[in-house]
């Protein structure tokens, strides 16, 4: 017998009688701030959450905080004049990147996390191998929990998605927090709200 | 400080291992403060939590839904994960994980692998094994590089190098890395740790990572990490091997929502980790691989009294809290999870050999408190003192210890008298039990006497 059957022959046997799943209902998260919530929340685990009402507005940002950085890769159409594109399929070549520009999907408030999905990284190493992180929400995206936020995704198929809250972090030598362990050493969200 | 090699964890049990850690007292201080400070941190993120007592409770109860329809979900996962183009493998112990992975690499026809954290791995001594078979190992998370560089094993699951000062890892990193002797700024040796890291993701052709999360009903599994350890390693690689155990599945998707809500908040009482990542499908010319690992498990499932420990999300709330494993060490468990719920899990693998941990605790039952799934573990812990001593497993000091004290318990007159004799020792010969013969007063104070027993006062003061 294979150690598939054998597992599940023994699971199967030794399973307890079935027991349901339990509804659970979140109290009400809402708040009136939910824009100035999550850029706290963000700012509270070391990253930067910035308000934001034009793609100039975000252009101008970008410029003024990293400029002086050598390598950009822009996967974000709107944001036009930035050059900067992966170049090619070997994700090893991206090492040298200094600054990544990246749409996610929505932000979460209670925790400072945006939601990407491959789709929107061109590279899948794309967000954490660069040394900075610009990723850029709709204002209205955002969403006050986990409970809203996997009601949001819903079904959707992506191949790779991930939650990503602030820069990459360890406090591994005496609790003493460092940013930049392995992977960015600072994330910005762009919270985008565009008044016609 | 004292090397705790592989070896002499292992072949100690938990009281002598302790007495070796509290050997340096200002040592066992700082660690006992480190660690009640990420307590107090997760006790005020739950606190900012409003339902959080309802989060647990539905926890809880998912997880008793998973371990008794664990035969269908793996089922469901296995199908779902396969038409992602992930290829699935089943290891009914430690020795079959251990060599599937191998066969991968093998196949794969390289020596070097990083790895991020997965304490089955450490369960089933992956490492070890594959250092037999002229693998190189590297793991990538910052501490349990610390720990790998020094030759010892993880103290803590999620902070595996908490015993460490940052003066020994300068030193370590001086050694190993080539830093200046002397520099212990934390910031600097990440720094350092960083750059030799950053080497091997770059070189590496195969990622090895732990699960958090497998979902049956997407086939998709979900690796959490604070330092993104697991995602460069495994986004570098061309083949990616995740090893699970199988009590890891969750029915559904939604249902991460609870539990990356408890997951850090629990851990480190941050809001989530930094990295959440869901892996569906292998990217194009990437293999992927999911190592589905019973291990003892499904023998475990047949249990009404143990089988919640299956429960278990690995946040190590319960190490935290411990005022044993506080002031003990995480090697003084000897097991690849220490603290309460490595107590409870350990007997399960090996009885004879882990019968010392459950009495590792005082049953204060804080860690039974602080658990996001609500697994019972101090009850665990007596429940196995029980089913240990029926076994014949019990030292003799302990055993006979409790048999006088069941004797005299037994017997009030007898009680009576003991209890006289013994105050009027304490006032006037001390000494007579106060010495290196009697275990009890090791790290102890003599109490207070006082002049009368209840008894005695009862019979005077009544009305």
């Amino acid at each position: 017998m294979s150690s598939r059957d054998k597992i599940l022959d023994a699971v199967k046997k030794n399973q307890p009688k079935a027991l349901p799943l339990p509804l659970f209902t979140s109290v009400d998260h809402s708040v009136s701030d939910p824009l100035q919530r999550f850029i706290r929340t963000l700012g509270s685990i070391g990253g930067t959450a910035i308000e934001t009402h034009s793609w100039e507005d975000i252009e101008f940002h970008l410029n003024e905080r990293f400029l002086k950085e050598v390598r950009w890769v822009n996967m974000v159409p709107e944001l036009g004049n930035i050059k900067g594109a992966p170049n090619g399929a070997d994700p090893h070549l991206l090492e040298n990147v200094k600054l990544a520009i990246l749409k996610g999907h929505f932000g979460v408030t209670e925790n400072g996390a945006v939601w990407v999905t491959d789709d929107q990284m061109g590279d899948r190493a794309l967000p954490f191998i660069c040394e900075h992180l610009a990723v850029i929400v709709q204002s209205d995206s955002l969403v006050n929990t986990m409970h809203d936020a996997y009601e949001k995704i819903g079904q959707a198929e992506y191949n790779f998605g991930t939650f990503i809250a602030g820069p990459s972090k360890t406090a591994d030598i005496e609790q003493s927090l460092v940013l930049g362990a392995h992977g960015p050493k600072t994330m910005t969200v762009f919270l985008l709200s565009i008044h016609e | 400080m004292s090397k705790d090699t592989l070896e002499n964890v292992r072949s100690s049990d938990h009281a002598t291992l302790a007495d070796k850690f509290n050997l340096d007292e200002p040592r066992v201080d700082w660690h006992d403060k480190t660690l009640w400070f990420i307590r107090q941190k997760r006790d005020k993120a739950a606190a900012q939590t409003p339902e959080w007592e309802q989060l647990r409770e539905t926890a809880s109860q998912i997880k008793n839904n998973v371990l008794s329809n664990l035969h269908s979900y793996l089922v469901e996962f296995e199908l779902n994960a396969q038409k992602n183009g992930i290829t699935v493998h089943w290891a009914s112990n430690a020795a079959e994980h251990n060599s599937i992975v191998h066969s991968i690499i093998k196949k794969a026809g390289v020596t070097q692998v990083v790895k991020s954290k997965s304490m089955l791995t450490e369960e089933c001594h992956l490492n070890d094994y594959l250092k037999g078979q002229n693998i190189d190992v590297i793991d990538t998370d910052l501490g349990e590089r610390i720990v790998q560089l020094a030759g010892e094993p993880p103290s803590h699951i999620v902070l595996p190098c908490i015993h460490w000062k940052k003066e020994e890892i300068g030193e370590l990193f001086s050694k190993h890395l080539g830093t200046p002797e002397g520099n212990s700024d934390p910031q600097f040796l990440t720094t350092a740790a960083r750059i030799h890291l950053r080497q091997h993701f770059m070189t590496s052709r195969l990622a090895i990572t732990g699960v958090n999360f497998a979902i049956a009903e997407t086939g998709e599994f979900v690796v959490c990490t604070n330092e993104g350890n697991a995602d460069l390693g495994v986004q570098l690689a061309d083949i990616h091997i995740a090893c699970m155990g199988i009590e890891k599945l969750i029915p559904k998707r939604k249902h991460l929502g609870i539990f990356l809500r408890l997951l850090a908040r629990s851990a480190t009482g941050q809001p989530i980790t930094t990295y959440s990542s869901h892996f569906n499908r292998p990217r194009k010319g990437q293999e992927m691989h999911i190592v589905l690992v019973d291990n003892g498990r499904s023998e475990r499932l047949a249990s009404p009294d143990f089988r919640n420990a299956l429960k278990c999300i690995r946040c190590g709330a319960c190490m935290n809290t411990c005022p044993v494993y506080r002031r003990s060490g995480g090697h003084s468990y000897h097991y690849a999870i220490a603290g309460p719920i490595g107590a409870i899990l350990a007997p399960g693998l090996d009885m004879k050999k882990h019968a010392d941990l459950p009495f590792a605790s005082t049953l204060c039952g804080s860690c039974t408190h602080v658990c996001p799934v609500k697994i019972d573990i101090h009850d665990q812990l007596y429940k196995w003192r029980q089913v240990i001593a029926k076994n014949n497993l019990v030292g003799n000091t302990k055993k006979s210890g409790l048999k006088g004290l069941n004797f005299i318990l037994s017997h009030p007159g007898l009680y009576r008298f003991g209890g006289n004799v013994g105050r009027w020792i304490l006032k006037n010969m001390p000494y007579v039990l106060n010495n290196r013969y009697n275990p009890w007063y090791k790290q102890r104070d003599m109490p207070d006497i006082p002049k009368q027993s209840f008894n005695n006062w009862y019979k005077k003061n009544r009305p």
